[in-house]
């Protein structure tokens, strides 16, 4: 059973059965022997409706102890998870489920509907469990939504109970769907040894301890999950789900952080400087924050100042890599970083569960000092994309010996002194708020506006946000379109992450001599 | 309330819809489910209220359902003892 994600619930359930495992944002709290009766009910209902060990299952929910719980359940069937953004077009949801032929789906009712309809639209037809509105379910000393549920299934057929699975470290763990190209997500295919080999290589980090409060910013379908989730939960300690909207609320996410005492702080550096900037930190005290992780993009370095002059005392830890490895390097920034810095920090050297090269094109290792491909192996590294082949085939270095080699598309260099410096992307894929987005995907999404007759999305950097995207269009007959609609085209077709900041009407988009579009020309005009 | 629409309808025009016809940003215009208004943008409007009419807006009074339009902004402005 070691090896597996979910036998770090069952250490945890055997010695700490009375401590809290789960903390809400409302306050609701569950213990470790709570979250793991839960678990154990949420496999039996699924391997009673015919979930075999194998199978993948959707998680289609906000982040709450009824999600988490519902991700233990699962792995407890020996199936996968998938995790969903709650907030994104249903449309997407429905591929995403779809894509991976999930067996059933956890969901709430107020998701329930639109992802019926996009389901029936795709022809699909898993099997969809519904936790009823969280209204119904506010006398929380009678259980979550989740349990409510559990128990009408029960009181209608009662679901036997079923032995927990523990399949082999290297079978399918969870599938994390990232942005595409082609405008359709693609499925990440993680094993369980691929999270439980990054956990253990945190643990040696960070030495985590079951007095420990960790706060959960990052949705479930985000790869900082796997921190979040099971780092706390390996360790007995307490993990605070912090609501998806709530990293937009500087004021009320200090006041959060402070009461809760939260000592492990794991996110995008985008929510660090907005607190830094608007969360009135003086009013609180943050005495129990010891670490402070960020990932998912560069970290202005002048926001950086911002943030440590509110918080001189935790640790600070820049963790680095794609979905595909989870984190791959990290560099922990030294207590003295000169005032006048504005270079953006290295992303450091390899985390011990993967070993990583700087390759030119052809493949070959580079020398120290020249600019390259970083390419990852080890334990932490993806099974693949799910059922596409011929990008596996692409993406994928593979040595004589037969070790697989994953082509990270990052640009580094590497440096004696601070292991690898980010140098930028070989293809068009860019980072903003955490969230990578691959240009091509609001493209293709906003070139099925009827009105539009060709697209280019570029990006550019901005002191400020990171990142601003703007949209180029060519529209039939020439008349610019409102871009309050085009705005609001965008957030029925695109996740919220994904609508750009700003549209431009050209005739004809500009072109290279091979009639390419011209991006760097586009570039300039932003 | 129409000087207070007037000044927070230009404030949205210059700095997130540069160049966007005025007409197409009505009072009932959704802001924020449109995607018009990203999280940054909504603390730069929240700076931009509390700057402009010196109030304080706790954190409950910026969700989508306080000034999730231009009504609502000058609804939760006029609230807090402005005059327009």
């Amino acid at each position: 059973m070691d090896g597996t994600l979910h036998a770090f619930l069952d250490r945890s359930m055997r010695r700490f059965p009375d401590r809290v495992a789960i903390d809400e944002p409302h306050g609701t709290t569950i213990t470790y022997r709570g979250l793991g009766d839960l678990a154990d009910r949420v496999r039996d209902r699924l391997r009673h409706i015919g979930v075999e060990p194998g199978d993948r299952v959707g998680v289609y929910m906000h982040k709450s102890i009824d999600s988490v719980a519902s991700i233990f359940g699962i792995l407890k069937c020996g199936a996968a998870y998938v995790p969903v953004d709650p907030e994104a077009p249903p449309a997407r949801c429905a591929f995403t489920l779809n894509d991976c032929s999930v067996t059933a789906i956890l969901t709430e009712s107020r998701l329930e509907t639109a992802l019926r309809d996009e389901l029936a639209q795709l022809g699909a037809a898993p099997r969809i469990l519904v936790a009823p509105p969280t209204s119904d379910a506010a006398d929380r000393s009678k259980g979550t939504a989740l349990a409510a549920m559990l128990d009408a299934e029960d009181a209608i057929d009662r679901a036997p109970t079923a032995e927990t699975v523990y399949p082999s470290p290297d079978d399918l763990g969870y599938i994390l769907y990232t942005s595409g190209s082609t405008g359709k997500p693609k499925g990440v295919m993680l094993s369980h040894r691929a999270g439980t080999s990054y956990v253990d290589w945190c643990s040696s980090v960070f030495s985590p301890t079951e007095a420990d409060v960790f706060s959960s910013h990052a949705p479930f379908h985000f790869d900082l999950s796997i921190l979040d989730i099971y780092l706390p939960i390996k360790h007995g300690a307490r993990l605070v789900l912090l609501g998806e909207s709530l990293g937009k609320e500087p004021l009320a996410l200090a006041q959060v952080i402070a009461e809760k005492r939260i000592s492990m702080w794991y996110s995008v550096p985008s929510i660090l400087s907005l607190l830094a900037q608007y969360g009135k930190l003086d009013r609180h005290d943050f005495g129990a924050l010891r670490v402070v992780n960020f990932a998912g993009e560069v970290f202005p370095v002048p926001q950086f100042h911002k943030v440590r002059a509110a918080w001189p005392h935790p640790r600070y830890v820049n963790l680095f890599g794609p979905t595909e490895t989870n984190v791959c390097t990290y560099y922990e920034v030294p207590a003295e970083v000169p005032a006048d810095r504005t270079q953006s920090f290295p992303i450091g050297r390899s985390c011990t569960n993967v070993v990583c090269r700087v390759v030119s094109p052809d493949g070959t290792t580079v020398a120290p000092g020249e600019e390259g491909e970083l390419v990852v192996t080890g334990a932490g590294v993806m099974q693949g994309y799910w059922n596409l082949p011929a990008i596996n085939a692409q993406v994928f270095l593979v040595d004589d010996d037969g070790t697989r080699w994953y082509r990270t598309g990052d640009l580094v260099v590497e440096d004696p002194a601070d292991g690898y410096l980010f140098h930028g992307r070989r293809d068009r894929m860019v980072k903003r708020r955490g969230y990578r987005i691959e240009l091509g995907e609001i493209e293709a999404g906003l070139a099925t506006h009827a009105d539009v007759r060709e697209v280019a999305v570029v990006a550019v950097a901005d002191p400020s946000s990171g990142t601003r995207i703007k949209a180029f269009l060519s529209v039939h007959n020439g008349e610019r379109r409102s871009i309050v609609q085009l705005k609001q085209f965008s957030a029925t077709h695109l996740p919220r992450y994904m609508i750009p900041d700003e549209f431009g009407f050209v005739d004809e988009l500009p072109r290279t001599s091979t009639d390419k579009i011209d991006y760097q020309a586009l570039k300039a005009q932003v | 309330m129409d000087a207070i629409i007037r000044t927070v309808k230009e404030f949205i025009l210059t700095k997130f819809l540069p160049g966007e016809d005025p007409q197409s940003l009505t009072t009932s215009t959704p802001l924020i489910s449109s995607g018009i208004l990203d999280s940054l943008a909504t603390l730069d409007l929240v700076a931009f209220l509390e700057d402009t009419y010196g109030i304080e807006l706790a954190a409950h009074e910026t969700d989508a359902s306080r000034i999730g339009t231009l009504a609502d902004i000058a609804k939760l402005v006029t609230s807090k003892g402005v005059v327009a």
